[in-house]
Protein backbone atom coordinates (compact mmCIF):
# COMPACT_ATOMS: atom_id res chain seq x y z
CA UNK A 1 0.00 0.00 0.00
CA UNK A 2 1.24 3.33 -0.86
CA UNK A 3 -0.21 6.88 1.43
CA UNK A 4 0.76 10.41 -0.15
CA UNK A 5 -0.28 13.06 2.90
CA UNK A 6 -0.36 16.58 2.34
CA UNK A 7 1.66 16.54 -1.36
CA UNK A 8 2.79 19.93 -2.58
CA UNK A 9 4.79 20.50 -5.32
CA UNK A 10 5.94 23.76 -7.27
CA UNK A 11 8.37 24.81 -9.67
CA UNK A 12 9.08 28.31 -9.29
CA UNK A 13 5.83 30.36 -8.71
CA UNK A 14 4.36 27.48 -10.44
CA UNK A 15 1.98 25.80 -7.88
CA UNK A 16 1.43 22.69 -9.16
CA UNK A 17 -0.07 20.28 -6.61
CA UNK A 18 -1.94 21.69 -3.46
CA UNK A 19 -1.69 19.02 -0.86
CA UNK A 20 -3.07 15.93 -2.37
CA UNK A 21 -3.52 13.24 0.25
CA UNK A 22 -4.48 9.40 -1.40
CA UNK A 23 -4.29 5.83 -0.22
CA UNK A 24 -3.36 3.11 -3.09
CA UNK A 25 -4.42 -0.15 -1.87
CA UNK A 26 -2.46 -3.11 -3.44
CA UNK A 27 -3.74 -5.59 -5.60
CA UNK A 28 -6.07 -3.10 -7.62
CA UNK A 29 -5.33 -0.75 -10.06
CA UNK A 30 -5.66 2.48 -8.77
CA UNK A 31 -5.93 5.53 -11.77
CA UNK A 32 -4.54 9.11 -11.41
CA UNK A 33 -6.84 11.07 -14.50
CA UNK A 34 -7.07 14.31 -14.88
CA UNK A 35 -6.84 17.11 -17.72
CA UNK A 36 -3.34 18.26 -19.20
CA UNK A 37 -1.49 20.22 -16.70
CA UNK A 38 -3.53 18.99 -14.07
CA UNK A 39 -0.44 17.34 -11.72
CA UNK A 40 -1.06 14.00 -12.58
CA UNK A 41 2.37 12.95 -13.70
CA UNK A 42 3.93 15.72 -11.03
CA UNK A 43 2.18 13.37 -8.38
CA UNK A 44 3.74 9.69 -10.13
CA UNK A 45 7.20 11.59 -10.21
CA UNK A 46 6.54 13.15 -6.36
CA UNK A 47 5.78 9.35 -5.31
CA UNK A 48 8.56 7.20 -6.75
CA UNK A 49 11.39 9.97 -6.15
CA UNK A 50 12.27 11.60 -9.58
CA UNK A 51 10.53 15.09 -8.12
CA UNK A 52 10.80 16.07 -4.17
CA UNK A 53 7.96 17.31 -2.87
CA UNK A 54 7.38 21.15 -1.75
CA UNK A 55 5.62 19.30 1.12
CA UNK A 56 4.02 16.07 2.54
CA UNK A 57 5.17 12.66 2.84
CA UNK A 58 4.99 9.67 0.98
CA UNK A 59 4.71 5.75 2.50
CA UNK A 60 5.29 2.99 1.29
CA UNK A 61 3.79 0.27 3.35
CA UNK A 62 4.64 2.32 6.01
CA UNK A 63 8.05 3.90 5.51
CA UNK A 64 8.23 7.04 5.10
CA UNK A 65 10.08 7.55 1.84
CA UNK A 66 10.13 10.88 1.63
CA UNK A 67 12.41 11.55 4.50
CA UNK A 68 14.57 8.39 3.74
CA UNK A 69 18.12 8.69 2.74
CA UNK A 70 19.50 7.92 -1.07
CA UNK A 71 20.80 4.59 0.24
CA UNK A 72 17.87 3.66 2.15
CA UNK A 73 15.72 4.56 -0.73
CA UNK A 74 17.41 2.20 -2.91
CA UNK A 75 15.95 -0.81 -0.75
CA UNK A 76 12.16 0.37 -1.87
CA UNK A 77 13.24 0.74 -5.58
CA UNK A 78 14.25 -2.26 -5.77
CA UNK A 79 10.64 -3.35 -5.18
CA UNK A 80 9.16 -0.60 -7.85
CA UNK A 81 8.67 -1.28 -11.50
CA UNK A 82 7.74 1.31 -13.93
CA UNK A 83 6.49 1.89 -17.33
CA UNK A 84 7.13 4.88 -18.75
CA UNK A 85 5.32 7.33 -21.22
CA UNK A 86 7.62 6.56 -24.01
CA UNK A 87 9.21 3.08 -22.77
CA UNK A 88 12.12 4.91 -22.00
CA UNK A 89 14.08 1.46 -22.80
CA UNK A 90 18.26 1.76 -23.43
CA UNK A 91 18.57 2.36 -27.11
CA UNK A 92 22.09 0.59 -27.34
CA UNK A 93 20.73 -2.49 -25.46
CA UNK A 94 18.67 -5.44 -26.77
CA UNK A 95 14.95 -6.52 -25.64
CA UNK A 96 17.14 -9.39 -23.90
CA UNK A 97 19.37 -7.09 -22.51
CA UNK A 98 17.24 -4.41 -21.38
CA UNK A 99 15.12 -6.90 -19.31
CA UNK A 100 18.09 -8.38 -17.54
CA UNK A 101 19.42 -4.96 -16.73
CA UNK A 102 18.33 -4.84 -13.21
CA UNK A 103 18.65 -8.65 -12.68
CA UNK A 104 22.48 -7.64 -13.75
CA UNK A 105 22.65 -5.01 -11.10
CA UNK A 106 20.98 -6.50 -8.01
CA UNK A 107 20.67 -10.11 -8.44
CA UNK A 108 23.28 -12.67 -7.86
CA UNK A 109 21.35 -15.05 -10.45
CA UNK A 110 23.50 -17.10 -12.93
CA UNK A 111 23.40 -16.26 -16.63
CA UNK A 112 20.74 -18.81 -17.31
CA UNK A 113 18.63 -17.86 -14.46
CA UNK A 114 18.65 -14.27 -15.40
CA UNK A 115 17.97 -15.23 -19.19
CA UNK A 116 15.10 -18.10 -18.35
CA UNK A 117 13.73 -14.72 -16.23
CA UNK A 118 14.33 -12.85 -19.27
CA UNK A 119 12.00 -15.25 -21.27
CA UNK A 120 9.15 -16.05 -18.85
CA UNK A 121 8.34 -11.75 -18.82
CA UNK A 122 8.60 -11.58 -22.68
CA UNK A 123 6.16 -14.62 -22.63
CA UNK A 124 3.88 -13.35 -19.97
CA UNK A 125 4.15 -10.21 -22.20
CA UNK A 126 3.46 -11.98 -25.50
CA UNK A 127 6.92 -11.18 -26.86
CA UNK A 128 8.46 -14.62 -27.31
CA UNK A 129 11.69 -14.92 -29.25
CA UNK A 130 11.98 -11.18 -29.78
CA UNK A 131 15.08 -11.08 -26.75
CA UNK A 132 17.66 -9.94 -30.21
CA UNK A 133 15.77 -6.97 -31.38
CA UNK A 134 17.11 -3.70 -30.58
CA UNK A 135 14.24 -0.81 -29.14
CA UNK A 136 14.46 0.44 -32.59
CA UNK A 137 13.15 -2.03 -34.50
CA UNK A 138 10.09 -2.53 -32.56
CA UNK A 139 6.80 -1.03 -32.79
CA UNK A 140 4.88 1.43 -29.94
CA UNK A 141 3.17 -1.42 -28.53
CA UNK A 142 5.92 -3.48 -28.60
CA UNK A 143 8.00 -1.24 -26.86
CA UNK A 144 5.58 -0.41 -23.97
CA UNK A 145 5.68 -4.75 -23.49
CA UNK A 146 9.38 -4.79 -23.47
CA UNK A 147 8.97 -1.84 -20.67
CA UNK A 148 6.26 -4.09 -19.03
CA UNK A 149 8.20 -6.92 -19.22
CA UNK A 150 11.32 -5.16 -17.54
CA UNK A 151 9.24 -3.44 -15.26
CA UNK A 152 7.98 -7.21 -14.07
CA UNK A 153 11.94 -8.85 -13.71
CA UNK A 154 12.65 -7.91 -10.36
CA UNK A 155 8.67 -8.97 -9.12
CA UNK A 156 7.87 -5.90 -8.04
CA UNK A 157 5.65 -5.06 -5.12
CA UNK A 158 4.42 -1.68 -7.09
CA UNK A 159 3.72 -0.83 -10.23
CA UNK A 160 4.03 2.58 -12.00
CA UNK A 161 2.46 3.25 -15.14
CA UNK A 162 2.65 6.81 -17.02
CA UNK A 163 0.22 7.19 -19.56
CA UNK A 164 0.19 3.26 -21.05
CA UNK A 165 -2.15 4.46 -23.93
CA UNK A 166 -0.47 7.66 -25.59
CA UNK A 167 0.04 6.88 -29.20
CA UNK A 168 -1.19 3.43 -29.13
CA UNK A 169 -4.23 2.46 -31.47
CA UNK A 170 -7.24 1.47 -29.38
CA UNK A 171 -7.45 -2.44 -29.83
CA UNK A 172 -3.55 -2.33 -28.31
CA UNK A 173 -4.23 0.06 -25.76
CA UNK A 174 -7.20 -2.22 -24.32
CA UNK A 175 -4.41 -5.01 -25.07
CA UNK A 176 -2.15 -3.19 -22.77
CA UNK A 177 -4.64 -2.22 -19.83
CA UNK A 178 -5.14 -6.00 -19.73
CA UNK A 179 -2.14 -7.22 -19.58
CA UNK A 180 -1.52 -4.56 -16.37
CA UNK A 181 -4.77 -5.22 -14.80
CA UNK A 182 -3.81 -9.40 -15.05
CA UNK A 183 -0.05 -8.69 -13.95
CA UNK A 184 -1.92 -6.57 -10.49
CA UNK A 185 -4.41 -9.23 -9.86
CA UNK A 186 -1.47 -11.81 -10.38
CA UNK A 187 1.41 -10.29 -8.39
CA UNK A 188 -0.94 -8.47 -5.72
CA UNK A 189 0.85 -4.99 -7.14
CA UNK A 190 0.18 -1.89 -5.54
CA UNK A 191 -0.31 -0.60 -9.21
CA UNK A 192 -0.81 3.52 -10.03
CA UNK A 193 -1.60 4.16 -13.51
CA UNK A 194 -1.43 7.78 -14.66
CA UNK A 195 -4.03 8.26 -17.56
CA UNK A 196 -6.59 10.53 -19.19
CA UNK A 197 -7.72 7.24 -21.97
CA UNK A 198 -11.21 7.05 -20.79
CA UNK A 199 -11.50 3.13 -22.10
CA UNK A 200 -9.07 2.55 -19.36
CA UNK A 201 -10.71 4.25 -16.58
CA UNK A 202 -13.87 2.54 -17.37
CA UNK A 203 -12.12 -0.98 -18.05
CA UNK A 204 -9.57 -1.52 -15.34
CA UNK A 205 -9.82 1.76 -13.03
CA UNK A 206 -10.85 -0.01 -9.77
CA UNK A 207 -9.41 3.20 -7.47
CA UNK A 208 -9.89 6.24 -9.29
CA UNK A 209 -8.59 9.73 -8.41
CA UNK A 210 -9.68 12.80 -10.14
CA UNK A 211 -7.29 15.87 -10.13
CA UNK A 212 -8.13 19.07 -11.37
CA UNK A 213 -5.75 22.54 -11.32
CA UNK A 214 -3.42 20.60 -8.54
CA UNK A 215 -6.10 18.88 -6.15
CA UNK A 216 -7.60 16.10 -5.99
CA UNK A 217 -10.96 16.99 -7.04
CA UNK A 218 -13.05 13.18 -6.44
CA UNK A 219 -12.44 9.60 -6.03
CA UNK A 220 -14.39 6.13 -6.49
CA UNK A 221 -14.09 3.07 -8.34
CA UNK A 222 -15.13 3.53 -12.31
CA UNK A 223 -18.95 2.67 -11.48
CA UNK A 224 -19.51 5.20 -9.79
CA UNK A 225 -18.24 8.05 -12.05
CA UNK A 226 -21.32 7.29 -14.53
CA UNK A 227 -23.05 8.51 -11.85
CA UNK A 228 -21.44 11.25 -10.38
CA UNK A 229 -22.77 15.05 -9.88
CA UNK A 230 -19.35 16.37 -9.89
CA UNK A 231 -19.00 19.03 -12.32
CA UNK A 232 -15.10 19.30 -13.67
CA UNK A 233 -15.10 15.52 -13.18
CA UNK A 234 -18.21 15.39 -15.80
CA UNK A 235 -16.62 17.85 -18.07
CA UNK A 236 -13.45 15.88 -18.01
CA UNK A 237 -15.79 12.40 -18.46
CA UNK A 238 -17.94 13.23 -20.68
CA UNK A 239 -16.55 15.71 -23.09
CA UNK A 240 -17.28 13.94 -26.23
CA UNK A 241 -20.72 12.91 -27.68
CA UNK A 242 -20.21 9.32 -27.71
CA UNK A 243 -19.56 9.49 -23.69
CA UNK A 244 -22.75 11.41 -23.03
CA UNK A 245 -24.76 9.19 -24.92
CA UNK A 246 -23.44 5.96 -23.72
CA UNK A 247 -23.76 8.18 -19.80
CA UNK A 248 -27.55 8.67 -21.03
CA UNK A 249 -27.71 4.60 -21.99
CA UNK A 250 -26.77 3.61 -18.26
CA UNK B 1 30.54 15.00 -9.30
CA UNK B 2 31.13 13.23 -5.71
CA UNK B 3 27.94 10.97 -6.61
CA UNK B 4 29.70 9.96 -9.77
CA UNK B 5 32.28 7.66 -7.23
CA UNK B 6 30.38 6.62 -4.75
CA UNK B 7 30.87 2.48 -4.38
CA UNK B 8 29.21 0.91 -7.40
CA UNK B 9 26.40 -1.83 -7.16
CA UNK B 10 27.99 -4.31 -8.85
CA UNK B 11 31.78 -3.67 -10.05
CA UNK B 12 31.53 -6.19 -13.17
CA UNK B 13 28.56 -4.48 -14.82
CA UNK B 14 30.76 -1.12 -14.44
CA UNK B 15 33.61 -2.67 -15.66
CA UNK B 16 32.00 -3.78 -18.74
CA UNK B 17 30.83 0.05 -19.22
CA UNK B 18 34.43 1.08 -18.82
CA UNK B 19 35.36 -0.93 -21.32
CA UNK B 20 32.87 -0.16 -23.97
CA UNK B 21 33.57 3.48 -23.10
CA UNK B 22 37.24 2.85 -24.07
CA UNK B 23 36.53 1.18 -27.05
CA UNK B 24 34.64 4.00 -27.86
CA UNK B 25 36.68 6.85 -27.06
CA UNK B 26 39.78 5.40 -27.84
CA UNK B 27 39.73 3.18 -30.77
CA UNK B 28 36.82 5.57 -32.10
CA UNK B 29 39.14 8.23 -32.10
CA UNK B 30 42.53 6.58 -33.20
CA UNK B 31 41.72 7.55 -37.16
CA UNK B 32 41.21 11.16 -36.72
CA UNK B 33 43.88 11.63 -34.46
CA UNK B 34 46.69 9.71 -36.98
CA UNK B 35 45.39 11.85 -39.31
CA UNK B 36 45.97 15.57 -37.95
CA UNK B 37 48.59 13.98 -35.85
CA UNK B 38 50.72 13.73 -39.45
CA UNK B 39 49.76 16.80 -41.25
CA UNK B 40 50.39 18.49 -38.40
CA UNK B 41 54.25 17.23 -37.83
CA UNK B 42 54.91 17.46 -41.63
CA UNK B 43 53.78 20.92 -41.41
CA UNK B 44 55.34 22.02 -38.16
CA UNK B 45 58.70 20.52 -39.72
CA UNK B 46 58.13 22.74 -42.86
CA UNK B 47 58.04 25.78 -41.69
CA UNK B 48 60.00 25.85 -39.20
CA UNK B 49 62.83 25.06 -42.03
CA UNK B 50 61.25 27.59 -43.95
CA UNK B 51 61.72 30.28 -40.90
CA UNK B 52 64.95 28.99 -39.95
CA UNK B 53 67.17 30.19 -43.27
CA UNK B 54 70.15 31.29 -41.68
CA UNK B 55 73.77 30.10 -42.25
CA UNK B 56 74.59 30.17 -38.78
CA UNK B 57 71.47 27.73 -37.49
CA UNK B 58 72.70 24.13 -38.15
CA UNK B 59 69.48 22.37 -40.04
CA UNK B 60 69.17 19.60 -37.18
CA UNK B 61 67.54 22.35 -34.97
CA UNK B 62 64.12 21.66 -36.98
CA UNK B 63 63.93 18.39 -35.87
CA UNK B 64 64.37 19.72 -32.29
CA UNK B 65 61.81 22.03 -32.59
CA UNK B 66 59.52 19.77 -34.37
CA UNK B 67 60.13 17.87 -30.96
CA UNK B 68 59.34 20.12 -28.90
CA UNK B 69 56.71 21.71 -29.86
CA UNK B 70 54.72 18.91 -30.58
CA UNK B 71 55.20 17.02 -27.69
CA UNK B 72 54.72 20.00 -25.23
CA UNK B 73 51.90 21.60 -27.68
CA UNK B 74 50.40 20.44 -30.98
CA UNK B 75 50.16 16.48 -29.78
CA UNK B 76 48.54 17.10 -26.19
CA UNK B 77 46.83 20.44 -27.50
CA UNK B 78 44.78 19.83 -30.93
CA UNK B 79 44.14 16.28 -30.52
CA UNK B 80 42.35 17.62 -27.34
CA UNK B 81 40.34 20.17 -29.06
CA UNK B 82 39.72 17.48 -31.94
CA UNK B 83 38.80 15.16 -29.04
CA UNK B 84 36.40 17.54 -27.10
CA UNK B 85 34.79 17.83 -30.74
CA UNK B 86 34.40 13.96 -31.57
CA UNK B 87 34.36 12.44 -27.76
CA UNK B 88 32.51 15.50 -26.18
CA UNK B 89 29.61 15.92 -28.67
CA UNK B 90 29.24 12.46 -28.18
CA UNK B 91 29.42 12.56 -24.28
CA UNK B 92 26.82 15.25 -24.31
CA UNK B 93 24.24 13.89 -26.66
CA UNK B 94 24.62 10.40 -25.62
CA UNK B 95 23.64 11.48 -21.81
CA UNK B 96 21.51 14.15 -22.92
CA UNK B 97 19.38 12.13 -25.09
CA UNK B 98 19.26 9.40 -22.09
CA UNK B 99 17.48 12.13 -19.94
CA UNK B 100 15.28 13.82 -22.48
CA UNK B 101 13.80 9.72 -23.05
CA UNK B 102 13.20 9.45 -19.54
CA UNK B 103 16.20 6.79 -20.01
CA UNK B 104 17.72 8.13 -17.31
CA UNK B 105 15.01 8.46 -15.16
CA UNK B 106 14.21 4.38 -15.83
CA UNK B 107 17.79 4.14 -13.80
CA UNK B 108 16.81 5.99 -11.13
CA UNK B 109 13.34 4.38 -10.34
CA UNK B 110 15.77 0.90 -10.26
CA UNK B 111 17.64 2.37 -7.79
CA UNK B 112 20.50 2.24 -9.88
CA UNK B 113 23.00 5.46 -8.70
CA UNK B 114 22.98 7.45 -11.91
CA UNK B 115 25.71 9.89 -12.42
CA UNK B 116 28.11 6.56 -11.24
CA UNK B 117 26.91 4.61 -13.51
CA UNK B 118 26.84 6.95 -16.45
CA UNK B 119 29.15 9.46 -16.13
CA UNK B 120 31.68 7.63 -14.35
CA UNK B 121 32.84 5.10 -17.17
CA UNK B 122 33.56 7.70 -19.46
CA UNK B 123 35.64 9.97 -17.14
CA UNK B 124 37.53 6.40 -16.33
CA UNK B 125 37.80 5.87 -19.96
CA UNK B 126 38.54 9.57 -21.05
CA UNK B 127 41.75 9.88 -18.33
CA UNK B 128 43.20 6.47 -19.77
CA UNK B 129 42.21 6.86 -23.65
CA UNK B 130 43.47 10.34 -24.05
CA UNK B 131 46.83 10.14 -23.20
CA UNK B 132 47.04 7.07 -24.79
CA UNK B 133 46.29 8.97 -27.63
CA UNK B 134 48.61 11.49 -26.87
CA UNK B 135 51.35 9.22 -27.00
CA UNK B 136 50.03 7.98 -30.42
CA UNK B 137 49.85 11.45 -32.00
CA UNK B 138 53.46 12.37 -30.96
CA UNK B 139 55.03 9.30 -32.36
CA UNK B 140 53.07 10.32 -35.67
CA UNK B 141 53.74 13.51 -35.63
CA UNK B 142 57.10 12.90 -35.63
CA UNK B 143 56.85 10.09 -37.86
CA UNK B 144 54.82 13.28 -40.48
CA UNK B 145 58.07 15.28 -40.10
CA UNK B 146 60.41 12.81 -40.76
CA UNK B 147 58.25 12.15 -43.71
CA UNK B 148 58.17 16.10 -44.89
CA UNK B 149 61.87 15.56 -44.50
CA UNK B 150 62.24 12.97 -46.88
CA UNK B 151 59.87 14.18 -49.70
CA UNK B 152 61.40 17.96 -49.74
CA UNK B 153 64.83 19.37 -49.81
CA UNK B 154 64.88 21.67 -46.91
CA UNK B 155 66.30 19.52 -44.47
CA UNK B 156 67.61 16.14 -44.38
CA UNK B 157 66.01 13.32 -42.74
CA UNK B 158 69.73 12.11 -40.96
CA UNK B 159 69.68 16.11 -39.84
CA UNK B 160 65.98 15.68 -38.83
CA UNK B 161 66.78 12.99 -36.99
CA UNK B 162 69.99 14.64 -35.00
CA UNK B 163 67.78 16.89 -33.65
CA UNK B 164 64.74 14.73 -32.99
CA UNK B 165 67.47 13.16 -30.57
CA UNK B 166 69.68 16.43 -29.42
CA UNK B 167 69.39 17.74 -26.28
CA UNK B 168 66.33 16.15 -25.16
CA UNK B 169 64.76 17.36 -21.66
CA UNK B 170 62.46 14.81 -20.30
CA UNK B 171 60.17 17.41 -18.33
CA UNK B 172 58.55 17.87 -21.66
CA UNK B 173 57.39 14.45 -21.80
CA UNK B 174 56.02 15.30 -17.98
CA UNK B 175 54.18 18.46 -19.19
CA UNK B 176 52.75 16.35 -22.15
CA UNK B 177 51.33 13.46 -19.68
CA UNK B 178 49.99 15.71 -17.39
CA UNK B 179 47.93 18.10 -19.96
CA UNK B 180 46.79 14.72 -21.47
CA UNK B 181 45.23 13.78 -18.12
CA UNK B 182 43.87 17.10 -17.57
CA UNK B 183 41.97 17.38 -20.92
CA UNK B 184 40.84 14.00 -20.87
CA UNK B 185 39.19 15.02 -17.14
CA UNK B 186 37.79 18.02 -19.15
CA UNK B 187 36.56 16.87 -22.01
CA UNK B 188 34.59 13.86 -19.80
CA UNK B 189 33.74 15.44 -17.14
CA UNK B 190 32.78 18.90 -18.67
CA UNK B 191 30.36 17.33 -21.51
CA UNK B 192 28.76 14.27 -19.33
CA UNK B 193 27.58 17.69 -17.18
CA UNK B 194 25.88 19.35 -19.47
CA UNK B 195 24.70 16.33 -20.68
CA UNK B 196 23.02 15.28 -17.45
CA UNK B 197 21.25 18.84 -17.08
CA UNK B 198 20.07 18.64 -19.99
CA UNK B 199 16.00 19.14 -20.02
CA UNK B 200 13.61 19.72 -23.26
CA UNK B 201 13.98 17.88 -26.22
CA UNK B 202 16.10 16.98 -29.40
CA UNK B 203 16.83 21.20 -29.64
CA UNK B 204 18.53 20.88 -26.03
CA UNK B 205 19.83 18.04 -26.49
CA UNK B 206 21.83 19.59 -29.46
CA UNK B 207 22.42 22.87 -27.24
CA UNK B 208 24.06 20.20 -24.57
CA UNK B 209 26.30 19.24 -27.24
CA UNK B 210 27.51 22.51 -28.37
CA UNK B 211 28.02 24.10 -24.78
CA UNK B 212 29.92 20.80 -23.54
CA UNK B 213 32.47 21.32 -27.11
CA UNK B 214 32.37 25.16 -26.26
CA UNK B 215 33.32 25.28 -22.64
CA UNK B 216 35.58 21.88 -22.98
CA UNK B 217 37.93 23.93 -25.57
CA UNK B 218 38.17 27.42 -23.70
CA UNK B 219 38.75 25.22 -20.50
CA UNK B 220 41.81 23.06 -22.16
CA UNK B 221 42.94 25.88 -23.39
CA UNK B 222 43.34 27.36 -20.24
CA UNK B 223 44.22 24.27 -18.31
CA UNK B 224 47.53 24.50 -21.20
CA UNK B 225 48.07 27.62 -19.82
CA UNK B 226 48.58 27.14 -16.40
CA UNK B 227 50.00 23.72 -16.43
CA UNK B 228 53.04 25.34 -19.08
CA UNK B 229 53.30 27.96 -16.84
CA UNK B 230 53.65 25.94 -13.24
CA UNK B 231 55.78 22.81 -14.88
CA UNK B 232 57.67 24.68 -17.37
Amino acid sequence: MIEVQNIHKSFGENNVLNGIDATFKAGKNNLIIGGSGSGKTTLLKCIVGLHEPTEGKVFYDGHNFTEMHFSDRVHIRKEIGMLFQNSALFDSMTVEQNIMFPLNLFTEMSHDEKQERANFCLTRVNLEGKNKLFPSELSGGMKKRVGIARAISMQPKYLFVDEPNSGLDPLTSILIDELISELTEEYGTTTVIVTHDMNSVMGIGDHVIFLHNGQKWWEGTNKEIAHTDNKELNNFVFASKFMKAAREKL
Amino acid sequence: MWLSFRKPEKFSVYWAEVMREMVSQGIGSLGIIAIISVFIGAVATIQTAFQLVSDLVPKSVVGGITRDSTILEFSPTISALVLAGRIGSSIASQIGTMRVTEQIDALEIMGVNTPGYIVSPKIIAGVTMVPLLVIVSVLLGLGGGYLACAVSNNVSTTDYISGLTDGFNTVIVTVCAVKALAFGFIITSICAYQGFYTSGGALEVGQAATRGVVFSCIMILFADLIVSKVLL
